[in-house]
């Protein structure tokens, strides 16, 4: 036996780090020709890693959004297909949308759950005049200094996020002279999200008693825990994302502490995988599967229908993103990006199955929609595992301008590079 | 930061480290014997964590904490008489990628059956709660956690030094030839380390089910430190293992405990810089003759 091995620690240890390296290479998708009839969009966002259980849903979305509308003609009467890839990190986002866009020839990308690969992709799309329509990622940045001409956001920006649940914890007393703490993903959504939550908290008269920055990869948060739990604090702050959310929740449970919990970034699924009585705290959502409109109840019911579970923030996004392309491709009768873009800036109402209609503002591509701040329901008054929240009217309320949660020019201001 | 809280955070941080043991030990257990670098480890102790959740309604945690690393330990070494066994003699490059592959096919089986999306489970209620020792207030859970963990590692040890069969395996390790020419058949050893390793993959699965997310691609999270884990501790040294197990742990606890958390996981790997850069055969590592 011992003469076949030719094993050397050194050997060993080359090898597994090429591998680590050639796994952000991808299987080649099959080359496909670009006919007359047929219009292409392409779909990319995290289905692997920390963020993959949420571009799931994302893709199960866009596939029933692409359904309902080749079920009513298609757009301008050609039959829309969508092609589908895990954009796994920011190079490979970047490497697949440049295929997309040179190769099949797609008319728009949508997607994307992480802040780093939208940036990557808004690069590759602008550079190729193809629109990009960001689906969930946050940072403010995207919408500031690195704001793009053909990327357009329907997920909400991290200072609505911060603004829309803010409101709860200032009207639950939880911000004027008080003290959090908070744990931040240490990555460029966390980082701005950190960044706003600041200037919230100055703005308001509150101080943090602690900020931890927590990597990526980590799953265990005893450590953090512990030092919550010393630092005692009014509100702990949770700016993570992904399955950290899910981890730092059960584990909040299990070391039984009860200081307030809210956080400014979150999806439901997180919330349904830490489950009855681990999920705790008022979290703020771009939409939520309980919304009391005929829009959302019929989506809803369809996606549960052809899912077998209610959809959850992330579906939304991609469904809606892909609605707008559609009744934009079909309004104006033309697929180009640039025309598209321009019926964007002109301020074009959709809607968003929810109770008012928004629009894409045109300082920075934002859309302009409500949202919902959600609290988690204790554990004897929750009925089955979906139902596990109630929420909050929509933010802002109907009197109000639908960008006072948007961040204001001298919080954040974009300008297009030409 | 206080006296007090250092100190909770070196105890949570070695308690931290026992759970990348149980997969630690298996990665070693099988390299040392069988030479395959198994990275679909991770795998295995996600396929753990998914039983738990799939046995619970019938089982409850109880039984699924018995039965759960029972199968998964059979399929081990159903995986070992299928895969594994065909590559003892080969390239260990070829292992690797086996392994890389069978670790790919297992996360996207978990995939197609079970969904993308966290699945939720929690602790059952018999095993929640805090416990007091002294002034230092700790989960109930990872006490208990501690304790089956700590059996484990005492029973494996016991096994591996007192009976014969953990002669017969040491003896495997170090020469597998001569203990061909004693007459003594490695194959069903083999079977047998395979299923005990991966069992303890499974085992792992069960009892951090309840306080982590449970998604396919989990046995990412852990395998990464539990490949550091066995590299500091050295091949084939049981207690060099338990050592680096219990030392990244520390490491990553006191590096959050000390306000510097974001560079908590850079640490582990600067860590292991360190040991390969001073001791490239680990901590406590054996000189295998085969391997040098």
């Amino acid at each position: 036996m011992s003469k076949n091995h030719q094993f050397t620690r050194r050997g060993l240890l080359t090898t597994a780090g090429s591998i680590a390296l050639a796994t952000g290479i991808s299987a080649p998708a099959i080359l496909r020709a670009q006919t007359a009839d047929v219009l292409r969009i392409g779909h990319l966002t995290p289905r692997t890693g920390f963020l993959g259980p949420l571009g799931e849903y994302a893709v199960m979305a866009i596939d029933l959004a692409v359904e309902e509308i080749n079920a009513s003609g298609g757009m301008m009467g050609r039959k829309v297909e969508v092609l589908k890839e895990d954009s796994v990190n920011p190079q490979t986002a970047s490497t697949k949308a440049e295929r997309m866009i040179e190769r099949d020839k797609v008319a728009c990308i949508i997607g994307e759950i992480s802040s780093a690969s939208c940036l990557t992709i808004a690069q590759v799309a602008s550079r190729n005049k193809i629109l990009f329509i960001n689906t969930g990622g946050n940072s403010d940045a995207l919408r500031g200094k690195d704001c793009q001409r053909y990327m357009f956001h329907v997920e909400s920006q991290n200072s609505m996020y911060v603004k829309t649940v803010g409101r709860s914890f200032l009207r639950d007393g939880l911000v004027k002279g008080k003290k959090w703490y908070s744990l931040t993903a240490d990555y460029a959504f966390g980082h701005d999200l950190l960044k706003v939550s600041k200037r919230f908290m100055e703005a308001n008269g509150g101080n943090f008693a602690g900020d931890d920055l927590v990597p990526t990869d980590a799953t265990d948060f005893s450590a953090y825990l512990l030092k919550i739990r010393e630092a005692r604090p009014d509100l702990v702050v949770i700016n993570l994302a992904g399955n950290q959310i899910t981890n730092f929740l059960k584990q909040y449970a299990e070391f039984g502490l009860t200081f307030p919990v809210g956080g400014f970034g979150f999806d439901t699924a997180l919330a349904w995988a830490a489950g009855k009585g681990n999920f705790v705290g008022t979290w703020p959502v771009v939409w939520h599967h309980l919304l009391d409109t005929p829009g959302s109840k019929a989506f809803v019911a369809a996606f549960t229908k052809k899912y077998s579970k209610p959809p959850e923030n992330q579906a939304w996004g991609d469904y809606i993103a892909a609605k707008i392309v559609a009744q934009t491709v079909n309004e104006i009768k033309s697929a180009d990006s640039p025309a598209i873009i321009a019926h964007f800036e002109k301020g074009a109402k959709y809607d968003l199955l929810k109770t008012r209609q928004g629009y894409f503002r045109a300082s920075d591509h934002q859309l302009m929609h409500e949202m919902y701040a959600v609290t988690a329901l204790p554990a004897d008054k929750i009925k089955n595992q979906w139902d596990i929240f109630t929420s909050s009217p929509p933010v802002p309320g109907p009197d109000e301008d639908l960008e006072v949660i948007a961040a204001t020019r001298e919080e954040n201001s974009c300008t297009f590079p030409s | 930061m206080s006296a007090m809280l250092l100190a909770q955070q070196i105890l949570n941080g070695l308690l931290d480290g026992v759970y990348y043991l149980l997969i630690a030990l298996g990665l070693s257990l099988i390299f040392s014997l069988g030479g395959i670098v198994n990275l679909a480890h991770g795998a295995f102790y996600a396929i753990g964590a998914y039983l738990t959740l799939v046995l619970s309604p019938w089982l409850g945690f109880g039984g699924a904490f018995v039965a759960a690393p029972v199968a998964v330990g059979l399929l081990g070494m159903v995986i070992e008489a299928t895969l594994f066994r065909r590559f003892y003699r080969s390239d260990p490059i070829l292992s690797l990628l086996m392994t890389f592959g069978l670790a790919m096919v297992a996360e996207q089986a978990l995939r197609m059956i079970f969904g993308a999306p966290p699945l939720s489970y929690s602790i059952p209620p018999w095993l929640r709660g805090q416990v007091a020792i002294g002034s230092f207030i700790y989960s109930f859970y990872r006490v208990v956690l501690l304790g089956i963990a700590a059996t484990c590692i005492a029973g494996l040890w016991l096994l591996l030094q007192k009976t014969s069969f953990g002669r017969v395996v040491r003896a495997g390790v170090q020469n597998p030839d001569m203990v061909g020419a004693l007459g003594i058949s490695l194959q069903p050893y083999m079977s047998a380390v395979a299923a005990l390793g991966i069992g303890l993959a499974g085992l792992a699965g069960v009892l951090l089910a309840p306080i982590y997310s449970i998604h396919p691609a989990m046995g990412q999270e852990i395998i990464t430190p539990a490949f550091v884990v066995v590299v500091i501790g050295g091949l084939g040294s049981f207690w060099g293992v338990v050592a680096a197990a219990l030392l990244v742990g520390l490491v990553k606890g006191v590096m959050v405990g000390v306000g510097y958390s974001a560079a908590s996981t850079a640490a582990i790997y600067l860590l292991m810089l360190l040991v390969l850069l001073f001791r490239p055969r680990g901590l406590f590592g054996e000189r295998i003759t085969r391997f040098e």
